[in-house]
């Protein structure tokens, strides 16, 4: 006789969303820097910029109300339509 | 096999079953009947030879086997003898048992019985009998749940196939059959459709029948049900933000701390070992709301749970409060629910610790001690940013109560202990990095914000004890204490 249980799990599955190609060169690119809210995140991320600024990238800045929840959907919507490359400070 | 109700002939239906004394005591009755105008079921449930109605029985008159209890299922048979009159195919009215008096009455026929007592009882219907209640259950109302069915092979053995599946939290689970999550429904007014809570971290609809399957996979009985759905509901929230609670590398989880006299009837233990093993309540409600988070929420350690060490009470962390014995109010009633109410508060909490206080006989010196405890919670040095749950076992409680000290005086003497000079607490101070900015040297800041000691009533009989469970991030930016009612 056949025995079944019950799917305890979502069963959901998250569509597949493929990464951009990485660009050759960051001159003139969109460059997204998203501080997450921790602590000298911020110092990590002025570097980065200095850097990035100058090897000709355009800079944005970012940041998440707090590094404990996720970014919000505006945020993300925000930073998906100005950038092409996006980089996150992801500890202190 | 029928899973559909069968509708009821019009006219005098009665259910039976040889095995009750009192349908064998009225076959004479159904007999009679037969006999009459009006046409006569008699649907029995264990022997398709009962009753015998006899020679004189009309055309109109027969016996029906109920073999596979449809019948019963879904006319809601409880008792034998049940009589119910139909008209044009619906149920006008219904008696249960023998009683002369209202047969004759529902019927229209007397005299009825003659020489038969004037009434007994009926016997349990096969159709809610326990040993085959589950299994009913799931055949007649099995269709009413959505959840895949996961086939598992001959000779795979069901306890290792959910480990094989990845579905458990490192414990056996028992394997959620459909009779089972059936049965877990009953605890429950709500339809097994009906969306509890947007499950972190996958954020999908978490259904009471998803609850259902990790209620049933963790352990719990029926009646524990609302209090673990109060409690998925509760750390779904934005405020308990339990996305927050299973990403950080701190050793933190829901910690559920149950209040109300629902406690006590599911009979759940604030008493010795509280915290401990041993009470099915306490522990299997705490683990059906983990796996829940695993198993709907997608929440797995060394996926989205980071945690550095984490620590046992992930597994499952929940107890009641002992408000009987408590000289104060309720946790629950503190944060603003009424007296009594059935309620749950959950706390994003590490391990429990002890401060150990066998001396204190006055309110002062125990204030002092727990304190000091109270201090350590994380890092002595660090001020404001978590939250703690005191656990006053009742040897303590009762230096305070003697003093007549209440739960806000309890409160207000920790909070005034709890302040500490810059001196002691900037970075570098006492020998150690950790602690606040230099520049913050001459400001005296507290342990923790007003609201952030929550003092709880539980624990044995014996034990000059009290026990702390350190917080994680609080306020806005991490995690608030929420507090739920539980309804039925």
């Amino acid at each position: 006789m056949s025995r079944y249980v019950l799917d305890p799990t979502s069963e959901v599955r998250a569509a597949a969303v493929s990464m951009q190609p990485r660009p050759g060169t960051l001159a003139g690119k969109h460059v997204g820097l998203l501080d997450i809210s921790k602590a000298r995140g911020d110092v990590f991320l002025d570097r980065l910029a200095e850097r990035l600024t100058e090897v000709g990238a355009v800079v944005h800045r970012y940041r998440k109300p707090t590094f404990t929840k996720p970014a919000p959907v505006d945020l993300r919507h925000e930073i998906a339509t100005q950038c092409e490359v996006v980089i996150e400070a992801l500890a202190d | 096999m029928t899973t559909t109700a069968p509708s009821l002939p019009d006219g005098i239906v009665v259910v039976v079953k040889r095995d009750c004394p009192t349908c064998t005591l009225i076959e004479p009755v159904l007999a009679h009947l037969s006999g009459g105008h009006t046409p006569l079921t008699v649907i029995t449930q264990d022997d398709p030879a009962f009753p015998d109605l006899g020679a004189a029985a009309r055309p109109t008159a027969r016996v029906l086997h109920d073999a596979d209890l449809a019948w019963s299922w879904h006319h809601g048979i409880e008792t034998v003898p049940t009589v119910i009159t139909v008209a044009n195919g619906a149920e006008t009215d219904r008696a249960v048992g023998w009683s002369r008096p209202e047969w004759e009455r529902l019927l229209g026929v007397a005299p009825l019985g003659d020489g038969l007592p004037q009434w007994r009882p009926g016997c349990g219907s096969l159709s809610v009998d326990p040993d085959r209640v589950d299994a009913l259950r799931a055949r007649f109302e099995g269709g009413r749940l959505r959840s895949r069915r996961i086939e598992l092979a001959a000779l795979e053995d069901e306890f290792e196939a959910l480990f094989d599946r990845g579905l458990t939290d490192g414990l056996p689970v028992v394997p959620p059959t459909e009779a089972r999550v059936l049965a877990m429904l009953e605890g429950t007014s709500l339809a097994p459709d009906h969306v509890v809570a947007v499950t972190p971290p996958d954020l999908v609809p978490c259904t009471v029948e998803k609850i259902a399957i990790n209620a049933v996979m963790a352990g719990c009985r029926p009646e524990y049900l609302p209090w673990v759905i109060a409690a998925v509901e509760a750390v779904c929230t934005d405020e308990f933000n339990i996305h927050g609670v299973l990403a950080t590398t701190m050793p933190v989880g829901p910690v559920i701390i149950c209040s109300g006299p629902g406690t006590r009837a599911i009979g759940m233990n604030s008493g010795g070992n509280a915290l401990g093993q041993g009470n099915r309540a306490n522990l299997t409600i705490g683990r059906a709301v983990q796996l829940v988070i695993r198993n709907v929420g997608g929440g797995r350690p060394g996926e989205i749970d980071r945690a550095t060490h984490g620590n046992p009470g992930k597994i499952s962390f929940c107890f009641a409060e002992d408000t009987q014995g408590s000289p104060w109010t309720s946790l629950a009633q503190w944060r603003g629910l009424p007296a009594d109410a059935n309620a749950l508060t959950v706390f994003a909490g590490e391990g429990p610790r002890c401060v150990v206080d066998q001396l204190a006989r006055d309110p002062d010196a125990l204030a002092t001690s727990l304190a000091v405890g109270l201090r350590s919670v994380h890092h002595p040095k660090l001020p404001l940013a978590f939250d703690a749950v005191m656990v006053v076992g009742p040897e303590h409680a009762r230096v305070f109560a003697e003093a007549g000290w209440d739960r806000d005086r309890v409160l207000g003497e920790l909070h005034a202990r709890l302040q500490m000079p810059g001196s002691e607490i900037i970075r570098g101070a006492g020998g150690m990095a950790e602690g606040i900015p230099t520049h913050l040297v001459d400001i005296t800041l507290p342990k923790f914000r007003p609201e952030g000691i929550l003092l709880v009533h539980a624990g044995g009989g014996a034990g000059l004890f009290s026990a702390i469970i350190g917080g994680w991030a609080n306020g806005a930016v991490g995690s608030q204490p929420v507090t739920r009612e539980v309804t039925p």
